[in-house]
């Protein structure tokens, strides 16, 4: 079996056409494509990571980096949950089952999972920044047993905004398992904090020398909550994010990923705190 | 009165010359070298060495790029023109793959196949071969092969040329790239009045030299050669810091001096297309008037632009500050953590070629002037 790094690297350009097998209606302006490629070949050699992306191509449009949402042990279905927010992404919106896309990837590193055994982890995601971890929620809940306690996080600015209320339910019914979740403003309906995710993190107790935390959302966000976790001790090599740039080629090679010396797509998205604490939050980087 | 030859060196008289085309040609390669086009030395397609420039000269200064005449009759007595080898690996524009839609509703992608002719390149200098091996790290030697580089780049035979009349723009002494050129080429050349010291670095060179009509390079020769290499080295003035700057550029991202430089940066991207490492591009798509086809390229993008770090709805570089910072802090600094040295080579272009004169050698000499410590 071709590892995820060497699936793609032989040829670069090489697009596999995908076909949407079905379309939810996450939220009015989120949706989820379930993705299928239609040559059996590549639906067989194709393997990702949790936190890897693909570029996923619309016929005529462009390119954009989309992260995978579904269980990595299930490649044969790749779900990519999308907002509607540009020129590609709006084009997608009106996409529906039995249309088709292009595929390339996955790229870069996902999430450390390696260093997360026996270890309580913890998730802190904003708005649609829960979407890179759900596969490693997926990956957790498969594997309970091997690490501690499992606390998710999550913040929204509306309440209606929240995606996979019924996930979140089903998740928290889990042995050990904490959901916490978070909306600025809040509709009816409504029984958790208003206020700031980072406000869940004053609520919750934490082991700073037996935990890990992956968090994706705002930069702002993530910012904030590194901050109280810092204050409690939690060493930075435990904590780990998912950073969010212009990416075209998946590769390294187009530039505009650059956060000081990383290229987001190859050397991340994800990143260990250390080695971007240096730019996170400078303007300009 | 018979001379010694020095081991190694070769000579082709200078009536002699239209060999070397002849046997790059006869070999299957399409020459490329030094044209005046349009008032500057571009690399062009090249068959016989009335092509070439002679007795011409380039003034370069911040800001400025003319054409004189001289009265020399070496073809190789100038610096530098606008391109580099750049182009001919990385091509300004180049279709990637294209995208056939079929009335099934589905897609068939195919990969567009890299035009890579071989060329021979005549006349490349030193500063130019050090930024090939640069693209070549980027490119070709990281984690990721770029296929249509790849292509380009094996299929280059490389005829260096050892720069002896640097202009004022350049200071690839100072960086430790030139004027002499060291390795990276298949061969080298060195131009003196009675013609050209030769030297073949790889199989394939010594295959084009073993067919020329040389005969070996006398040490007068040599010394010939050398001195006005030597000559060029000594009357570059501009200094450049060669440690690695990473920590004391970005131990002073808020210096004064960058807002100063913004004031006069047009941010027009002409320093990043004349650069010869700059490598960042932009890809996009491009169907057909009747929609049954669409291809995607990519095309040189720019550090300068709004879109290049455009995120859903988000600049993270909304103005020329942030952008000249990233492009000075990136080429002189962060370059050093993702290709073990400095992004730049001393060629000088991007102080010739931008249109206010904006001289990078300056501004990184005042930050550093006053720099906070690292």
């Amino acid at each position: 079996m071709p590892s995820s790094e060497t699936f793609y690297q032989a040829e670069p350009y090489t697009l596999h056409e995908a076909e949407i097998v079905e379309r939810l209606q996450e939220s009015p302006t989120i949706f989820t494509l379930r993705l299928r490629f239609t040559d059996p070949g590549i639906r067989s050699a194709y393997r990702f990571a949790p936190g890897q992306f693909n570029m996923v191509y619309l016929y005529g449009v462009g390119e954009i980096p989309i992260s995978i949402v579904s269980d990595p042990e299930d490649p044969f279905l790749l779900d990519h949950t999308i907002r509607t927010v540009g020129r590609v992404t709006r084009g997608m919106d009106r996409l529906q089952a039995g249309d088709r896309l292009g595929v390339r990837g996955p790229y870069g590193r996902g999430w450390p999972l390696d260093k997360a055994g026996g270890r309580d982890v913890i998730l802190v995601t904003g708005g649609l920044g829960c979407a890179p971890l759900v596969s490693v929620i997926n990956y957790i809940i498969r594997r309970r047993e091997q690490y501690g306690r499992f606390v998710l996080m999550q913040g929204v600015k509306h309440s209606d905004e929240l995606l996979w209320r019924g996930k979140y339910e089903r998740w928290s019914r889990m042995p050990d398992t904490q959901v916490m979740l978070a909306a600025d403003v809040a509709g009816s309906n409504w029984p958790w904090l208003v206020g700031r995710v980072t406000a869940l993190l004053e609520q919750v107790s934490i082991d700073p020398m037996n935990c890990i935390v992956m968090m994706c959302g705002p930069e702002i966000m993530m910012r904030t909550a590194i901050e109280n976790l810092l204050q409690r001790g939690v060493p930075e090599e435990v904590i780990w994010l998912s950073m969010e740039r212009n990416m075209q080629c998946g590769t390294g090679h187009c530039g505009h990923c650059q956060l000081a010396g990383k290229f987001v797509c190859r050397d991340g998205p994800v990143f260990c705190y250390q080695d971007v604490k240096a730019f996170l939050g400078k303007k300009g980087f | 009165m018979a001379q010694m030859a020095a081991a190694g060196f070769s000579f082709l008289q200078r009536g002699r010359f239209q060999q070397l085309f002849d046997v790059l040609q006869e070999a299957g390669y399409r020459c490329v070298g030094p044209r005046v086009t349009d008032g500057a030395i571009l690399y062009d397609t090249v068959t016989k060495v009335e092509d070439l420039p002679q007795a011409v000269r380039d003034r370069q200064a911040p800001g400025h790029y003319r054409l004189e005449s001289s009265k020399s009759e070496l073809y190789f007595a100038w610096a530098n023109g606008p391109q580099a080898l750049k182009p001919l690996v990385f091509k300004p524009r180049e279709t990637l793959w294209q995208c056939q839609a079929q009335p099934s509703r589905g897609l068939q992608f195919e990969t567009v196949p890299p035009e890579a002719p071989a060329t021979a390149v005549i006349g490349v200098r030193a500063c130019d071969l050090a930024a090939l091996r640069l693209q070549d790290r980027h490119f070709i030697h990281g984690p990721v092969v770029d296929p249509a580089y790849l292509a380009r780049r094996r299929n280059l035979f490389l005829v260096a040329v050892n720069c002896t009349h640097p202009a004022d723009t350049c200071f690839c002494r100072s960086t430790g790239d030139g004027p002499q050129v060291t390795n990276g080429f298949d061969l080298l050349l060195s131009e003196i009045d009675a013609g050209f010291v030769i030297e073949a670095r790889t199989d394939q060179g010594v295959d084009v030299l073993g067919r020329l009509p040389t005969e070996g390079a006398t040490a007068k020769q040599l010394e010939a050669a050398r001195q006005p290499i030597a000559r060029g080295a000594q009357a570059q003035t501009r200094r450049f810091p060669t440690r690695n700057l990473r920590d004391t550029l970005l131990s002073n991202l808020d210096h004064p001096r960058w807002q100063q430089v913004a004031e006069r940066c047009l941010s027009c991207g002409n320093c990043t297309a004349v650069c010869p490492t700059c490598f960042c591009h932009s890809e996009g798509d491009e169907p057909t008037l009747d929609g049954s086809r669409s291809e995607h390229y990519r095309q040189w993008g720019s550090c300068f632009t709004r879109t290049h770090s455009y995120i859903h709805g988000l600049v993270i570089r909304g103005d020329t500050r942030l952008r000249y910072r990233q492009w000075l802090t990136h080429k002189l600094g962060t370059w050093h953590e993702q290709y073990g040295r400095s992004g730049c080579v001393g060629c000088g272009r991007c102080i010739s070629w931008c249109p206010v004169g904006i001289d990078l050698t300056e501004e990184i000499a005042a930050i550093c002037a006053s720099a906070a410590d690292a």
